[in-house]
């Protein structure tokens, strides 16, 4: 076991009735490692950080928090933990100050180290100003923002954060993703999220949850190597033949699309649209179109969680109307 | 700590909400109708008391039958002010605040049970002036009024704990406010189910009743089985409130 290791989960199933809702997870985050789970909706994400939480109890499997057990000693498991749910859990008839004194107290931190906590955390969240508002009457955003104060307030080595960029105008999730990245600096962060881009933006490691079980866990560096172009799309004014195209090094099959658009498989190589061109001029092919295409995590996500559902889908286009 | 930490959240939060504010002034009024009502009688009866022997005096005739008022405010005030406990946490999503936090499931019970009885012991406290203001025209009975009080404490404390319970069952105020009072109709009227039965039945269901124990503090006999019942009530109630919050976590 890694001491790095911060949140260790081990076999974790939850069973709702005879809905087997989580099958089996198993993964590690370490310090410094912001993980991004994606899922579409009811694949086990809310479900699974609740159970690393201590909100939900798993129907079988470990959870550990920086080494200690979380069924064994949840009270020190927690002392480790913040956790922002789906809904954040604010006391609306409480001022943004009194709430956040409330939640510094119920993590043990008292009267001078909990002020300074609190002036620490707002001025992160950018909250200096709302101290003295009721929460009930702040825009969603900041109440968004209040509810991540909350989980980073007494500095947690775990920071659980569920979709916590839902219903944020783009300036704001820009800023928060900023600290969430921050965040990932010395801690670790687990958040879940629809939004792609976010994973590319802030995560170091995804991991996509289709019906319970992990079906992709990668280092993002590791999948954007997997993501280098492998196939490109030219268009020529006057189409060389086939040979000739393929008589290009590193070109394997040449598949044509329509009447001037062809698409080329080829291995990664940076230097294949460099030669076509070169190619094009020498030849007088006339090329006016050349796209490197790559597979994106959007048709990766789609791919690994999606493919089963569209066909039912398109085999009974009358439903659901 | 965290006990009182989260009784004083809960005191806060009692106190921001109206609906608590509502219940401190219907008590009040309602007490000090019934006080009137039986100084009224008291009034009448005066020129006759002092030829019988062992005659009430104002606290026997005006102050215990509205404490005893005070008591039946409960029934309905308690489930208005318990309703909301546990159950408004779990809609409003902010149990999971308590849940996620380093705090045990007996602190979380023990921290609300404490936070609603500071607010009853208010109203109690509140209730307790109303008789104190016959001091301006006469004598109390101090030791009668003492053990009203205490009868009128217990109950309340009981009254609580079961309310507490009842919102662990239940996502919705309301149906948690419901069944509390059920409940406590029930407790109070326990004793109906002996009457026409044997004479063991009918001490074993007046002895369940709360209004036995209660009646008897009233009248100032001050026996340690009906501090002990009110005891074991409260301990029943909030026992099975923090088994039903750990239940919370398996079941779904």
């Amino acid at each position: 076991m890694g001491e790095q290791s911060l949140i260790e989960v081990a076999n974790l199933h939850r069973r709702y009735g005879d809905v087997h809702a989580v099958q089996g997870l198993d993964f590690r985050v370490r310090r410094g490692e912001v993980l991004g789970f994606l899922g579409p909706n009811g694949a086990g994400k809310t479900t699974t950080m609740q159970m690393i939480c201590g909100v939900l109890a798993p129907s079988q499997g470990t959870v550990r928090i920086g080494g200690v057990d979380l069924l064994e000693d949840p009270i020190a498991a927690k002392r480790q933990l913040g956790y922002l749910p789906e809904l954040p859990p604010l006391y609306r008839e409480f001022t943004v100050d009194e709430y956040l004194r409330y939640c510094a107290h119920l993590h043990g931190l008292r009267k001078h180290a909990a002020t300074k906590a609190m002036q620490e955390t707002k001025a992160r969240c950018g909250l200096q100003d709302n101290g003295r508002r009721l929460i009930g009457n702040l825009s969603k955003g900041y109440q968004q923002r209040v509810g991540i104060a909350q989980a980073i307030l007494h500095r947690p080595a775990v920071v659980v954060l569920d979709e916590p960029t839902v219903g944020l105008d783009p300036i704001q999730i820009r800023e928060i993703r900023e600290l969430m990245s921050e965040l990932g600096n010395d801690h670790g962060v687990i958040l879940s999220t629809h939004i792609l881009p976010e994973v590319q933006a802030v995560c170091d490691r995804v991991q996509i949850l289709h019906e319970g079980r992990l079906v992709l866990d990668e280092d993002l560096v590791q999948l954007s190597k997997s993501q280098r172009p492998r196939s490109t799309r030219v268009k020529f004014r006057r189409p060389p033949s086939r040979t000739a195209l393929t008589g290009l090094a590193g070109v394997g099959r040449v598949e044509s699309l329509d009447a001037d658009t062809l698409r080329l498989h080829h291995a990664d190589d940076d230097s294949l649209a460099e030669r076509i061109v070169t190619a094009s001029v020498a030849g007088d092919w006339g090329l006016y179109e050349l796209i490197s295409e790559s597979r994106s995590l959007e048709e990766i996500f789609v791919e690994l969680t999606f493919g089963e559902g569209r066909g039912r889908d398109e085999q009974n286009p009358g439903t659901g109307t | 700590m965290n006990i009182l930490n989260i009784a004083a959240r809960e005191l806060r939060s009692l106190f921001l909400s109206p609906l608590s504010w509502a219940v401190l002034a219907i008590t009040q009024a309602f007490v000090a109708y019934a006080l009137l009502v039986k100084l009224e009688l008291f009034l009448q009866l005066k020129p006759h008391l002092p030829g019988l022997p062992g005659a009430p005096g104002l606290t026997a005739i005006v102050v215990a039958p509205a404490l005893k008022a005070a008591g039946m405010v409960m029934l309905l005030a308690a489930p208005l002010v318990t309703m909301r406990l546990v159950s408004e946490e779990r809609r409003s999503g902010t149990l999971s605040l308590l849940l996620s936090a380093p705090v045990s499931m007996t602190d979380i019970v023990l921290g609300k049970f404490l936070g609603v009885m500071s607010f009853f012991s208010i109203v109690a406290l509140v209730i307790l002036l109303t008789p104190l203001s016959l001091l301006t025209g006469g004598t109390l009975d101090y030791g009668l009024l003492a053990s009203g009080f205490l009868g009128l404490l217990l109950l309340i404390a009981s009254f609580a704990a079961a309310g507490l319970f009842m919102s662990t069952l239940t996502a919705h105020p309301a149906v948690a406010a419901v069944s509390t009072f059920g409940l406590l109709l029930l407790l109070w009227n326990l004793d109906w189910a002996g009457t026409g039965a044997a004479e063991g039945v009918r001490s074993l269901f007046s002895y369940l009743a709360v209004t036995s124990h209660f009646n008897a503090l009233l009248q100032g006999v001050v026996d340690s089985a009906d501090l002990i019942y009110s005891l074991l009530m409260v301990a029943t109630f909030l026992v099975l409130a923090i088994r039903r919050l750990d239940a919370m976590r398996l079941g779904h």
